[in-house]
């Protein structure tokens, strides 16, 4: 983004008064972890302030300064308490650096409009910090469950030991557990077993369900697409209970049958949802020009419609099989003990036995849904780029 | 101009049909085709989903179990005025012996006991304690028959006496060993004009040996209701003497000892199994509840219950679902309101930064929004517990005394922030898709017209945004009102869902005629707002994923 304002450095008493007070907040953090925080405000604000003097007034070059205050205040942390300290130091010693030479360069007026005033700048960088906090909010559950899967104890917090970055505090036995513990395992078994079966049943039954309906001309075409949604937006527990009743009265409930229904009958709204999406803007007359020469219909559907649809339906079929991996209320109702699945385990684990192998799971888990996460942006894209819809 | 008169006929087809009826049938073909491709999965759908959900709302109104079970009874009941103060007549305590008799051999009566004890407390060890004791009152009977004559006390005597002798003959040549059905148990035609309710009762005896227990019916000796109905039968002195088959002798003199016979008197006597029978309350209960169908569940689970003189409230120490229901709706409105407070300056952020970083930013949207849903309820357990990552870090810091840790967990605040993280992608994405397509240049024209910062959001760009804000409500919302996982684990009791009703009446309490009035209550009001989606959104413009 190109600069929008020229800048010019700020007076000291701008800049100097503005780290203290970031100092000062520092200071409160660190002074009552230490047990005084009028000390650790003073403290914060008054050597702040003095560094940030010091840095730009007597000395001029800003790349050495920056890294000596990092290094000093790793030191300064490390000092006082250990690794974990020097650490969280180094880190408070660059942000210092940054923000003292953000605002003496007067560089935080690059990027905004020129008319605006001081209060609507601040309101600017107030307002992205919010949203920082709100990202935070959205991604620390994540980023705590997977540093916790590593520890050496069996405790869902983080040990002094973690904190002091010493490597006994760490160890990989919650995986080794995930891996050698045969409830685990047969969960992760059934896990498989169950959602490839329901994922195949929803893309190929929702495929061609989703070519009829992109017709011109579909009779009762709301209603149809009403009931075909309607596995997503009716409440989970209400269909549990629907299919627990109903499954029982003709024999499928607690057998992997019963369960694949189910979990195929949820999975289908997200293969109608994205085939739809890929079909809309789909060239009619690519078909008809196939059917002119020579091709029936299945050579059509297979060899024009089919290669530009796929990513599409592929993930539709990944939402799919997502659905039936993570889904647990439908299992435990229409399930039985051998139909346990991994979500299943992983509940009890949380109700009953709660032990800190389901962090371990968890992080595997996270992993994979960042994999199927990239796979489903990039067939996106790909789809995108295809139908022409942007540029490659 | 013979043209003329031709060109003002209708338009030709090249097979000569007019060319109106050609298109039609075109398009017929294909509307047929289209419905042809949705036909297997609409089927699957029905079959798989939408006829569970019917299924699930017939049993909310089923109540078949109480005039199965005691067919008899509720027949007689029919005629008792409940308003009166009286226990029923005689007879009702005739046919409820009949029935709880049967019920106990069927092992149905525990059953109906529990269905009962839901509208009123005490029925089920009520019907219980019967069970276990209405066999007495036959026995009475029983041994005196089986003193007058130990012909009675055969089996086989039995089967001769009532079985037609078609049956008797299939039934000898029967082999117990072989793989072949028992012959069905036949009547024989007298003895139904003779005793007409010994031959009822036997015959359902007969069935029930034959296709219930699977046992061979000539070697199993009748019940002891057999013998009550038998003596009420003589005692109504019927024409034994035009009777010539096996037992006559027998029975000739089992009628003409009958009159001396030491009697039960069932009115009395079930008091005596439990003083409750003679309660009024019960039989109206019963009475109340003997129809095929029943608004007493969806009563039920709006706090009401079915009395003589029509529904009332419950007391308002039983008083639960309402208030649940009210809880459920007002947790579910805080949640879609802390979604919009803190998913709309999100949103705003990704529509208005420049695309490369919006998409970086995009992925801490995306990612929790396809993590699974276990994973994040257990990151919210272990971040919130008394000794978890957020409380500990509080304490660290001093904000909080190590002795008055923060309740973050097993109370409605859990279920609060776990539920909001879970939900905030699901309004931060249709918000998103809105505001993307709101020009920025307006907010500038605002700006250059003089309006202030506020002003130009408030009147410009905000009412813009309105739509994503009303699309990201109702899907967080729907989605939140029937949540069922993050509750049960994070709620504790205060912090519950009506869905952890439901579950909790399907698995544990087994009232499922309650769970599915409080499912279909719930399903009403999802498919409700599901409807004002449709509306406002349409279901075509559903998203998944930006």
């Amino acid at each position: 983004m190109a600069a929008l304002t020229p800048i010019s450095r700020t007076p000291v008493s701008f800049y100097v008064p503005m780290v203290a007070a970031a100092g000062a907040f520092a200071g409160l953090l660190v002074g009552t972890a230490q047990g005084s925080s009028f000390i650790g405000i003073v403290v914060g604000a008054l050597l702040m302030g003095a560094l940030a003097f010091a840095m730009t007034q007597l000395v001029t070059a800003e790349k050495p300064v920056r890294w000596a205050l990092t290094l000093l205040l790793a030191v300064a942390g490390f000092a006082m308490a250990g690794l974990a300290a020097g650490i969280i130091g180094a880190l408070f010693g660059w942000f210092f650096g940054w923000f003292t030479f953000w605002l003496f360069e007067g560089r935080y007026r690059a990027y905004v409009a020129p008319y605006l005033t001081a209060g609507q700048v601040l309101w600017h960088y107030t307002f992205r910090v919010i949203c920082g906090a709100i990202l935070v909010f959205l991604i620390t559950p994540i980023l705590v469950v997977m540093p916790l899967s590593f520890n050496a104890q069996d405790f869902f917090t983080f040990t002094p030991e973690m904190l002091r970055f010493d490597p006994a505090g760490y160890s990989l036995k919650h995986y080794e557990d995930f891996f050698t513990n045969s409830d685990w395992q047969g969960a992760l078994a059934n896990s498989v077993k169950i959602a490839p079966m329901a994922t195949l049943l929803s893309v190929s039954f929702g495929t061609l369900a989703a070519i009829g309906l992109s017709q011109q001309h579909v009779p009762f075409r709301r209603a149809i697409m009403a009931i075909l949604i309607s596995p997503m937006i009716v409440p989970l527990i209400i269909s549990a209970a629907g299919m627990y009743f109903f499954y029982s009265r003709i024999g499928l409930q607690g057998t992997y049958m019963g369960v694949v229904l189910a979990h195929a009958a949820l999975g289908i709204p997200f293969v109608i949802i994205t085939v739809t999406a890929t079909l809309v803007g789909f060239d009619n007359s690519l078909t008809r020009a196939a059917a002119n020469m020579g091709a029936g219909p299945v050579t059509t559907f297979f060899r024009v419609q089919m290669p530009l649809i796929l990513p599409g339906v592929i993930s539709g079929g990944l939402f799919a099989f997502i659905t039936s991996f993570d889904e647990v209320v439908v299992v435990l109702f229409v399930g039985s003990a051998g139909q346990k699945t991994l979500p299943w385990q992983m509940f009890t684990g949380l109700r009953e036995q709660i032990s800190p192998t389901i962090l371990a799971v968890a992080t595997i888990l996270v992993i994979i849904s960042i994999a199927l996460l990239t796979v489903v942006e990039l067939l996106r894209r790909r789809s995108e780029r295809l139908r022409g819809m942007s540029p490659a | 101009m013979t043209d003329a008169a031709q060109n003002t006929g209708p338009m030709m087809a090249a097979d000569g049909t007019t060319l109106k009826s050609s298109l039609n049938r075109a398009l017929r073909r294909q509307k047929l085709r289209a419905l042809m491709l949705i036909a297997p999965l609409l089927i699957f759908v029905l079959v798989t989903f939408i006829a569970p959900i019917a299924d699930m709302l017939f049993r909310s109104v089923e109540n078949q179990i109480v005039s199965d079970t005691l067919p008899s009874t509720t027949d007689a009941l029919k005629d008792w005025d409940s308003s009166a103060g009286d226990i029923p007549a005689p007879e009702v305590f005739d046919a409820l012996y009949t029935d709880v008799f049967i019920a106990q051999e069927r092992k149905l009566h525990t059953r109906l006991g529990s269905r009962l004890n839901y509208e009123l407390t005490g029925v089920s060890s009520l019907f219980r304690k019967s069970g276990r004791k209405v066999e007495d009152m036959g026995e009475v009977y029983q041994d005196q028959f089986e003193d007058l004559n130990p012909f009675w006390k055969d089996a086989e005597n039995w089967n001769a006496l009532m079985g037609s002798d078609a049956w008797l003959g299939a039934q000898n040549a029967w082999d117990p060993k072989s793989e072949t059905a028992q012959p069905a148990f036949e009547l024989r035609e007298e003895i139904v004009g003779l005793l007409p309710q010994t031959a009822e009762v036997f015959e359902i005896f007969a069935d029930f040996v034959q296709n219930e227990r699977e046992r061979n019916l000539a070697k199993t000796d009748p019940w002891a209701l057999v013998y009550s109905a038998f003596y009420d039968d003589l005692r109504r002195e019927p024409d034994v003497s035009s009777y010539g088959g096996t037992g006559a002798a027998e029975m000739l003199e089992a009628m003409a000892a009958v009159s001396s016979f030491e009697t039960v008197d069932t009115t009395a006597a079930f008091a005596d199994i439990d003083k409750d029978w003679h309660d009024v309350e019960v039989w109206q209960t019963i009475q109340t509840y003997s129809p095929h169908f029943t608004s007493g569940y969806f009563l039920n689970a709006v706090d009401m219950k079915k009395s003589a003189d029509g529904p009332e409230m419950r007391p308002d120490n039983e008083q639960i679902y309402i208030k649940l229901f009210v809880r459920t709706l007002f947790m579910s409105l805080v949640i879609t309101g802390s979604c919009i407070l803190l998913g709309y300056p999100v949103a705003w952020i990704l529509a208005n930064l420049p695309a490369r970083t919006a998409n970086l930013l995009m992925i801490l949207v995306l990612l929790p929004f396809w993590t699974s849903l276990l994973v994040r309820t257990s990151a919210w357990k272990v971040m919130l517990q008394q000794q978890g990552v957020i409380n500990d870090t509080l304490v660290w810091l001093g904000l909080v005394a190590d002795d008055s840790r923060l309740a973050l967990i097993n109370n409605q605040t859990g279920t609060i922030i776990a539920m909001t993280h879970i939900l905030l992608p699901f309004m931060i994405l249709p918000l998103y898709s809105v505001m993307k397509t709101i020009p920025p240049s307006y907010l500038r024209a605002a700006k250059s017209l003089g309006a202030t910062n506020w002003t130009a959001f408030w009147r410009v760009y905000f009412p813009q945004s309105v739509p994503g804000i009303g699309a990201g409500s109702i899907l967080v919302f729907i989605l939140s009102i029937g949540y069922y996982i993050t509750p049960e684990l994070v709620g504790g009791t205060t912090g519950t869902f009506i869905s952890n009703r439901i579950a909790y009446h399907i698995s544990s309490s087994l009232n499922w005629g309650l769970a599915a009035a409080l499912g279909a209550i719930l399903l009403a009001v999802v498919l409700g707002l599901y409807w004002a989606y449709d509306k406002i959104v349409g279901i075509d413009n559903v998203k998944l994923g930006g």
